[in-house]
């Protein structure tokens, strides 16, 4: 990219929901498993926490990354566009927490000891909930990850709720998403090489500047949601009723004792901000 | 003759720096005089669409310069955007970048960035829209209602309307029917010899570029297999044919005539000039006194 960085460009170093194909145990764990066991990680974090707890965790993550041979560089690259957000509430915490001991006090702002705790700890928990996610998606592909929330929502579909349609959009959107990055950065292209300044000017400016952008697009993605209907129709696509699978989901031995050990885990994570209570 | 083009070592290497690093094109040199119209070809993959970018800074060289008409194009980064309007950059399916609410105002969108006044877009569009065959009552049409054919048109009108110094067209005529095909290579011919504008022609028929370019560069993996004059190039069908590509249905039928032990040029590459030969072949042999 000549100048500045183009949205698409910007869009690729996002790396959550990339996949990384491998063999690993982690990799060939049920992918049920995992998202319930995602689900579970998510809500363990949010408990009542201390550095012990970050600590377990972290440790874990360090094991499974390792188990999965994700590079990393792959964990940064993954954080690094939150790093932003990650600062504006560290910063909250460290000013508007009063617990504990002050240490600077100055105009409104009263930093404390409690606040730095709880600024650090809030942190490196936000940190590694982020990083434990991002496996998920590292490790499962995101066909694997539809049908396993189809499979999980599966109850519903008593109560007439559309899973089948649900998970089927899902995989579509998936699909789709490295087709349309493509597709903005050669439209991008042609309307520069007509002399478009698509990264200078103020805000109104760049809005206006991305119509000749947005337009061809959104043709481009309609044009190719009607190809892929009619597509899906030539091959008898009705829905998900009586149809059959290439992947059966099964649940083995491996995945159960899998299962075991990360609940241990979890349930010492959680366990630690009540064994040992936090100092604020 | 001053050159509209000049390369010189350019190297490309897309990205750079992470373990998917693919070097698209590796140090390249070559020079194209002004008012000439070079055919590009080679397979898929070979760097030809990656090389164009670098014609109006669009792709910046990894390492290597690139001059258009005579100026350096990284020389001053910030003042690249001028380059877009030097060299007119035509993409493959053109037609899918259209945007505005009539014809007019899309062909208007290249001069108005430009920062003409209304009056010279006004000039330019209806000079650009007649070259790309495009009536007047269309002006006010939405874009979106044409054929395919037209809506190519309008879009290489839009890149005409900003009077590049070299125009480059990626595939213009790909997805086209005979006769749509024609129409639109036989215009930018046309627009060629009255502008006196060079044209760059990114092509794999070899057809077309026997029929309209002067010069002709093969490129492969990344390199330049061959730059030399459309003749000189076709009459080395046999290495065109070793490289993967493959030559006018007019000279594979001379090269098997010749294969049967014909004595006959190997630089045939248009049915006009194969018909003289063989007139002339015949003539010869009737005569008697043409080495068999």
């Amino acid at each position: 990219m000549p100048k500045g960085k183009g949205a698409a460009t910007i869009l690729r170093d996002i790396t959550i929901g990339q996949h990384f194909p491998g063999n690993s145990p982690v990799h060939r764990l049920d992918p049920r498993i995992k998202i319930l066991l995602t689900i579970a990680w998510v809500v363990v974090l949010l408990m009542r926490s201390n550095f012990i707890g970050m600590g377990i965790a972290a440790l874990l993550l360090v094991l499974l990354y390792r188990m999965a041979k994700i590079p990393g560089r792959m964990v940064w690259r993954s954080t690094r566009p939150l790093l932003p957000i990650l600062l504006f509430t560290t910063i909250l915490q460290l000013f508007f927490n009063s617990q504990g001991r002050s240490l600077v006090q100055f105009w409104v702002i009263n930093i404390t000891t409690g606040g730095i705790y709880n600024a650090l700890l809030f942190t490196l928990r936000i940190v590694i909930l982020l990083v434990g996610v991002s496996l998920l998606t590292y490790t499962t592909s995101p066909i694997a990850l539809t049908d396993a929330i189809e499979r999980l929502l599966s109850p519903l579909s008593r109560l007439r709720f559309p899973t089948h349609e649900l998970a089927m959009m899902m995989t579509i959107a998936l699909r789709f998403i490295p087709t349309l990055i493509e597709e903005t950065d050669k439209i991008m292209s042609a309307q520069k090489a007509r002399g478009a300044e698509l990264d200078s000017g103020n805000f109104i400016q760049r809005i206006k500047a991305l119509v000749p952008v947005l337009i061809p697009l959104f043709l481009s993605a309609f044009r190719r949601a009607e190809d892929l209907a009619m597509a899906m129709e030539c091959r008898c696509y009705r829905g998900g009723e009586g149809r059959t699978r290439l992947r059966q989901l099964r649940f083995t031995a491996g995945d159960l004792l899998a299962t075991l050990f990360c609940l241990v885990v979890l349930g010492a994570i959680g366990a630690s901000g009540y064994v040992v209570a936090p100092p604020f | 003759m001053p050159s509209i083009i000049r390369v010189e070592d350019l190297r490309y290497v897309y990205n750079e720096g992470l373990p998917t690093a693919t070097e698209a094109l590796h140090g390249i040199s070559f020079e194209v005089a002004e008012h000439s119209f070079l055919g590009i070809i080679g397979p898929t993959g070979c760097g030809k669409s990656t090389l164009i970018t670098h014609f109006n800074g669009l792709a910046k060289p990894t390492s290597g310069k690139v001059y258009i008409d005579g100026q350096d194009l990284w020389e001053n980064p910030k003042d690249i955007r001028r380059f877009r309007f030097i060299t007119g950059l035509v993409f493959q399916y053109p037609e899918y970048q259209l945007f505005e609410e009539t014809v007019f105002k899309d062909i208007a969108f290249g001069p108005r960035n430009m920062g003409l006044s209304e009056e010279e877009i006004a000039t330019r569009v209806r000079q650009a829209a007649e070259f790309c065959g495009l009536p007047e009552e269309f002006m006010q049409r939405s874009p979106f209602e044409l054929s395919g054919g037209q809506k190519r048109r309008v879009a290489i009108a839009g890149v005409l309307a900003m009077q590049p110094k070299l125009l480059v067209l990626d595939e213009p005529a790909s997805g086209l029917d005979p006769e749509g095909r024609d129409t639109i290579l036989h215009q930018i011919k046309q627009y060629h010899r009255q502008t006196g504008t060079s044209v760059v022609l990114v092509s794999h028929s070899m057809e077309d570029v026997a029929r309209y370019a002067d010069d002709v560069l093969v490129m492969q993996e990344g390199g330049i297999a061959m730059y030399d004059k459309t003749d000189a190039v076709f009459a080395r069908a046999e290495e065109l044919l070793a490289l993967g590509l493959s030559v006018p249905q007019i000279t594979k039928i001379f090269l098997r005539l010749r294969e049967m032990g014909l004595s006959i040029p190997t630089d045939i590459y248009t049915v006009k000039y194969a018909a003289e030969t063989v007139l002339a072949y015949a003539k010869g042999e009737g005569g008697g006194h043409h080495p068999a």
